[in-house]
């Protein structure tokens, strides 16, 4: 009995304890909302707002920012200075007030470990947060490209900083004349991103695709500069940068200040690559400095032929093989040993950035090798192919022989026991 | 002439002249529908096929993931005439299949399965179902991706079955997913198992069908009251003609093999996602429509689990004919031609949409 009873004192302080979790895991009182939420136009709009915003859904009230208490009913006092009320921040004290938090390591990890807190160093570093610093109060706070009542996470496609709303959310400023009149600088960056191949990946669905802040970075975005912005297209296009370093164009552009990737391939409007941009013909790059006659257009000439020449035994290979598919033979080793090839027409395009046309041949040379070799075996899969047919045709006249043979001996069969019937037949 | 002569008389000094006398004195029956008896024998020839494209193609074969598509690519491209052995192979698997299906509805209708010829039917009805499980099995073997998608889908239709579906759906796949283990498993089902019954189901069979005779039908019979209805000899008139029959067949799938080789695809990867429009082939197309049609829930089981319960409950039915078909005269004698003429157009219907969708 006493067994039962201590058992029935621990549960009951089980259930107590239990009880008592939950009530701390309730939402804080946030009467700031619930009259906010009642009022129209500037002073409702927030707080309706407020309602999906990722602050809101892990437990910050509207208090952890403006300050007062959400807990007191009256107004007067919930926004009273006494209670620390601190009302709309102003935007050079923006940055700070989002770092209260967002800086804070240890406070950050209660809610997301993986989230930087370097942030607002970051964006000290930066023009935006230099001129802020400076009294610009015109240049961009973490509100602008994050939003203020409904932020999101920059995982979630609704959010101003999701990588395919980037080039939007910084094209506001950036792009609009008017606004960034003061600062002369150009403001066509958008309009040529959305031409370029980049853009064409991100809206594509690729979001590894780059968009303003990979080359321009983030919080710590700083205007380009000749050195920073090569750096950056290396990042991704790492072979390119490397065998760029070694070729002549490296020692002759730096003192001229030409900057290694841009000036063949442009910054915001990057556009699809093409072997044209090589060589001596219409729409050669090359022949923007270099004549056909001097050594320069001389070694555009040959990587243009090593290209062109590689990529045509590719098309010619590929509809060889075509054609032997649609015939349905099994080429299917010949199409690895023609992916194999194209890859070397890729690797050649990489190659041509060290301009070292002996270099650029020999992987295209052994590309063509790679391409004649599955040329060979789609034509002799289409000869083999007509070998069959041929094979076929003899095949049925054998087959067809033999039943006329077959069909002659059964009708002479028949008609002999037919002969011999007739002729055992009574009435015959 | 001379030669078959001389072995005769060896054979008989041996066992007696009962099997020649039998061969040469069987008569079959001659009339209008005699054509529908050569489908039989364009079946057992087809197989024929299968077995020497077979064991053929086991010469290079391997059944491993890793090695089963490069194996059948080898077979294609480098293996002299191994294009053709495989070609042939599939062609006839699917010929036979046909075959088949037309012999097993000719004889259902001409009512070939009457007393004494219900063993006959069973063994029949038997072969057929085997024969589906070769096709079944053989179509995972050269590890192709959509034969793989294709045996996900089918395998996992045995986890319908009442009560010992999960057990059929672990055996079948060797685990819980189409892994290796269940090509080595359809492997051994294909060329060992399915064989060896079909071995056993075929002679019981052939002897049966020798034993009895070939069935005169209804109609014919009726037609010849009073006269005996006219014969040939087996041996050689029908024979000849089957042969014919088997020389044409043999025009067909060379023919098919050159003109339309059957395609090997790519190489089946278990992690990429199932591709649209995963069909199985067009014999078990009609039960794929079927289930897709059936919904969720009927009545107190499973949509799926219903599909699967009607069509064990139907091939049953369908092997017990013999034994429901009892009535000789009166109107219902026509019902099993009914219900045989439905189950046909069901079929046809079933099929044609599940191609088209």
């Amino acid at each position: 009995m006493r067994r039962l009873l201590s058992s029935f004192v621990v549960l009951l302080a089980a259930t107590s304890i239990a009880g008592a979790q939950q009530a701390t895991a309730r939402p804080p009182v946030d009467n700031c909302r619930t009259c906010h939420a009642q009022l129209d136009d500037r002073l409702g709009e927030p707080a309706k707002q407020f309602a999906d915003d990722i602050h809101a859904t892990r437990g910050i009230t509207c208090a952890s920012c403006h300050g007062g208490d959400p807990g007191e009913e009256d107004m007067a006092k919930s926004m009273s200075r006494a209670k620390g009320y601190r009302g709309v921040p102003t935007r050079k004290e923006i940055p700070q007030l989002c770092a209260k938090c967002h800086a804070d390591g240890a406070f950050m990890r209660a809610y997301n470990p993986s989230l930087r807190t370097d942030q607002l160093s970051q964006y000290q570093t930066s023009i935006h947060g230099k001129r802020l610093a400076g009294g610009d109060t015109r240049v961009a706070v973490c509100s602008d490209c994050h939003g203020i009542h409904k932020i999101r996470p920059a995982s979630s496609p609704l959010s101003s900083v999701h990588p395919q709303q980037i080039p939007n959310t910084c094209g506001r400023c950036h792009g609009d004349a008017a606004y960034m009149k003061p600062y002369k600088i150009p403001t066509d960056q958008l309009a040529g991103y959305k031409t370029s191949v980049h853009f064409e990946k991100l809206s594509g669905g690729d979001l590894a695709a780059p968009t303003c802040v990979t080359c321009h970075g983030n919080h710590g975005a700083t205007p380009p500069g000749v050195t920073s912005v090569e750096r950056v297209c290396g990042t991704c296009h790492v072979f390119q940068e490397q065998l760029f370093d070694r070729s002549p164009h490296k020692a002759a552009w730096a003192p001229l200040k030409m900057s290694s990737c841009l000036t063949c391939h442009g910054n915001h409007a990057i556009q699809h690559t093409s072997d044209v941009m090589v060589g001596a013909g219409k729409g050669s790059i090359c022949m923007t400095c270099h004549s056909e006659s001097d050594n320069g257009g001389k070694t555009a000439g040959r990587i243009s032929v090593a290209l062109t020449g590689l990529d045509k035994l590719l098309g010619e290979a590929a509809a060889v093989l075509d054609s032997a598919e649609r015939k349905g033979m099994e080429v299917g080793e010949a199409r690895v040993t023609l992916s194999t090839a194209r890859e070397k027409l890729i690797k050649a395009r990489v190659d041509l950035h060290t301009m070292d046309g002996a270099h650029v041949e020999e992987t295209s040379k052994s590309g063509e090798k790679l391409s004649q070799q599955a040329n060979q075996e789609g034509v002799q899969a289409l000869a083999e192919y007509a070998f069959r047919r041929k094979g076929l045709a003899l095949s049925l006249l054998a087959i067809a022989f033999v039943v006329v043979c077959l069909w002659l001996l059964i009708r002479n069969l028949e008609r002999t026991s037919a002969g011999e019937e007739a002729g055992r037949s009574p009435t015959s | 002439m001379a030669l078959m002569l001389q072995l005769r008389d060896w054979w008989e000094e041996r066992f007696g002249k009962d099997l020649f006398s039998f061969l040469m004195h069987k008569q079959v029956p001659r009339h209008r529908h005699t054509i529908w008896y050569y489908l039989g024998g364009m079946t057992l020839f087809l197989f024929l096929v299968q077995v020497v494209t077979g064991i053929l193609l086991l010469l290079y074969y391997r059944p491993s993931p890793t090695e089963a598509f490069e194996s059948v690519q080898f077979i294609m491209t480098k293996v002299q005439f191994g294009w053709l052995i495989r070609g042939i192979h599939s062609w006839s698997a699917n010929l036979l299949i046909f075959t088949a299906m037309v012999h097993m509805f000719s004889t259902f209708f001409l009512k070939a399965y009457r007393k004494p010829r219900e063993l006959t039917w069973i063994s029949g009805c038997a072969l057929f179902f085997l024969f589906l499980g070769f096709g079944f099995s053989g179509y995972l073997l050269p590890w192709n991706e959509l034969a793989f998608f294709a045996t996900k889908v089918g395998t996992q239709m045995m986890a319908a079955v009442p009560v010992i579906g999960k057990w059929l759906l672990t055996f079948f796949r060797g685990g819980e997913e189409v892994t290796g283990a269940t090509l080595t498993r359809f492997f051994g089902f294909h060329v060992a198992i399915f064989p060896l019954l079909t071995t056993m189901l075929l002679g019981a069979h052939l002897f049966l069908v020798q034993y009895f005779g070939m069935s005169t039908p209804i109609s014919v019979e009726q037609a010849h009251k009073d006269k005996p209805v006219p014969t040939y000899a087996f041996l050689p008139n029908f024979l000849l003609r089957d042969i014919m029959g088997w020389y044409i067949a043999l025009g067909l799938l060379a023919a098919l093999a050159a003109i339309f080789p059957w395609e090997l695809g790519v190489k089946a990867d278990p992690f990429a996602a199932t591709p649209a429009g995963i069909k199985p082939e067009w014999y078990f197309l009609f039960l794929f429509q079927t289930l897709k049609l059936i919904p969720g829930r009927v009545v107190f089981i499973e949509g799926e689990q219903f599909g699967v319960l009607a069509f064990g409950l139907g091939a049953a039915m369908w092997m017990l004919v013999p034994f429901l078909d009892r009535k000789k005269e009166g109107p219902l004698r026509r019902l099993p031609a009914v219900i045989g003429g439905v189950i046909v157009a069901y079929i046809i219907v079933m099929t044609i949409w599940a191609w088209r969708s």
